[in-house]
């Protein structure tokens, strides 16, 4: 299959592809958690996305590669509105979220954030203790239910507890760079996400930190979405169930290139550029 | 090589016959040598001349406060000698230019303390909202407005600020509460919290700036309102900051002079009752220096006394402020 050379035919394509694949390759088809739709992106006069158009299943790792700079961390801060925050971002599109686009004048963001929770690139848990790390996001959200077990339990989901449970009360900031991240992936999912998204979540680890996290990835995928960006393509290799391919187009936008079953993106690329990329060929 | 006995001809020329101009002629000639060697001499003289001339402004300012220390301390051990130091510190009446001389300096404390406090009462929850504000909400055009008149307000001469307070807060607290008197704390107070609150706002906001983004972001990320992230974390992370700023604001307070030797009277007292007139410790020091009180008298050596409590006072409260800020700062990358 041959991706369009035109920017805005090219989404197209890839939103084909994806339907075909999650219905020959994985057997049941899975719903679509997040349904981006021709999704646009400047920051102030400069457009950083150019119309990305992605179906992301659930319960299913989508990563997200390609070259720096290519958008791929600006349209995964988009799924979940992370770029309001930057006051001359302007986004055109829509991104669907159960039902509805999360742009839409009348979605609340920050009810739609609890529902999409995000793992940044470089660990930034609260100056806090580890139990006020993980008790922020319930509070916030007014959660009634027992705290300890809630932070025990996130704690645990993230493979963290057993390093952390005799000193809760430690700060956050004290824990080692790999653990920190685990505390904040704990973090994310003391709230019950449906959908974790993940900005380079190893890229300021080592590697064993590094094979924890994936570890951790691969389990989360049984009862969460997760989305990951990674400039590290063995990663997406290893975590992925499907991958999305970004880079620059002729203007300089960051767009879609294709994406398919990870398996199939990494052997038969559709593209030529797709395998120009992760043969090492540029990037 | 050549270069090597090239600078070697050329210093022995400098030091030897001066030719300045000719110097100079000769190193435009030779471009390269010029950069390299030629000055080197100069250059150490003027680079030693400069180091001279910054250690000499460094060392004024801490000569100066050595100075002060020196003139404090010699004339306030004067005092107690005369005065036991125990009287001096517990005593509650403060009466060294009446016949019956009592020299109990809590009065003065008590004065200086309560001004203090209405000061901070006003001063840090307005500076610390203003804070929030300018930092977290306010939008760069409006922030760019606000902080040039936050600074305007910290250029107001103090002596504005007290007939401020006598000729305009103190009617309306007149109308207010009619038994005020004419010099009272709460006029004061309120108009000191005025004078300090540029200044705790500006170092809050300092604080909560500095707070890196990517805590907000982990905030906003988990469904946090902005207040929530605001108030939750960002002023906590800011904390030692904060706290700072309200010590420093307390040890301005404490020091101002002019807003209470002008509006809050000087009847040294020790209470609480804000409406009536209290004398502080700046304001005794004003009261005295002013006055016909001869040198080498007790009288005149009390000034020394307060004076140097007072500089205790506020040297220990900007030496915890430093401490508050290192001791508590969050390390981040």
């Amino acid at each position: 299959m041959e991706a369009g050379t035109a920017g805005t035919r090219r989404p197209d394509v890839a939103l084909d592809l994806s339907a075909n694949d999650s219905a020959s390759a994985n057997g049941p088809v899975k719903p679509d958690v997040l349904v981006t739709e021709n999704l646009k992106f400047w920051y102030g006069s400069m457009m950083a996305l150019s119309g990305i158009s992605l179906n992301i299943p659930q319960h299913e790792v989508m990563a997200i590669i390609g070259p720096s700079g290519c958008g791929k961390s600006t349209y995964l801060r988009c799924l979940n509105r992370m770029n309001d925050l930057i006051s001359s971002a302007r986004v055109e599109g829509r991104v669907i979220f159960d039902g509805k686009n999360i742009y839409a004048r009348n979605v609340d963001a920050v009810q739609m954030r609890r529902r999409i929770g995000m793992v940044f690139q470089k660990p930034n848990p609260f100056p806090k203790s580890i139990y006020d790390n993980i008790a922020y996001g319930p509070k916030v959200n007014g959660y009634r239910g027992s705290m300890d077990d809630l932070v025990e339990h996130s704690l645990r989901q993230a493979a963290l507890w057993d390093e952390v449970k005799d000193d809760l009360k430690k700060s956050g900031l004290e824990l080692s760079g790999g653990q920190q991240q685990r505390l904040c992936i704990a973090r994310a999912l003391a709230v019950e996400p449906d959908v974790i998204l993940m900005d380079e979540p190893c890229s300021a680890l080592d590697p064993i930190a590094t094979t924890r996290i994936e570890d951790l990835i691969r389990e989360l995928r049984e009862n969460y979405t997760i989305v990951i960006v990674t400039h590290n393509m063995q990663q997406a290799a290893r975590v992925s169930d499907r991958t999305a391919f970004f880079m620059l187009d002729e203007d300089g936008a960051g767009s879609l290139v294709e994406v398919d079953e990870t398996q199939r993106l990494f052997t038969t690329p559709s593209d030529q550029r797709t395998e120009d990329y992760i043969t090492g060929r540029f990037g | 090589m050549v270069t090597k006995d090239l600078s070697r001809m050329l210093g022995a020329r400098l030091t030897g016959r001066r030719p300045a101009a000719q110097d100079v002629n000769t190193t435009s000639g030779a471009p390269d040598a010029h950069s390299q060697f030629v000055p080197r001499r100069r250059r150490a003289l003027i680079e030693r001349g400069i180091h001279a001339v910054l250690f000499l402004c460094a060392a004024v300012s801490i000569l100066t406060t050595a100075g002060i220390i020196f003139t404090l301390l010699g004339e306030t051990l004067a005092f107690f000698r005369d005065v036991p130091i125990i009287d001096f510190l517990t005593g509650t009446r403060w009466t060294p230019l009446f016949v019956s001389q009592s020299f109990g300096v809590l009065p003065l404390v008590n004065g200086t303390l309560v001004v203090a406090l209405v000061a901070v009462v006003v001063a840090v929850p307005i500076g610390l909202m203003s804070a929030i504000f300018l930092s977290e909400y306010a939008p760069a055009r409006v922030r760019a407005a606000i902080k040039p008149i936050l600074e305007v307000l910290a250029g107001i001469p103090t002596v504005v600020y007290g007939y401020f307070a006598l000729l305009f807060v103190t009617p309306i607290l007149r109308d207010i509460f009619p038994q005020t008197q004419v010099f009272n704390v709460l006029s004061a107070g309120i108009v000191m919290g005025f004078m300090i609150l540029p200044m705790m706002a500006s170092i809050s906001e300092d604080a909560l700036r500095v707070v890196p983004r990517s805590l907000r972001e982990g905030a906003f990320a988990l469904g946090a309102t902005k207040f929530q992230v605001t108030v939750r974390v960002v002023v906590p992370a800011a904390l030692s900051g904060i706290l700072a700023a309200i010590i420093l604001s307390v040890s301005r307070a404490i020091g101002e002079t002019m807003i209470v030797a002008i509006a809050a009277g000087l009847q040294p007292k020790v209470g609480f009752d804000l409406l009536s007139s209290m004398e502080t410790m700046t304001a005794y020091i004003v009261q005295v220096s002013l006055g016909d009180t001869p040198q080498d008298t007790i009288e005149y050596r009390t000034l020394f006394a307060v004076g140097t409590l007072l500089f205790l006072m506020t040297f220990v409260m900007n030496i915890l402020s430093d401490w508050i800020v290192r001791r508590y700062r969050e390390v981040y990358e």
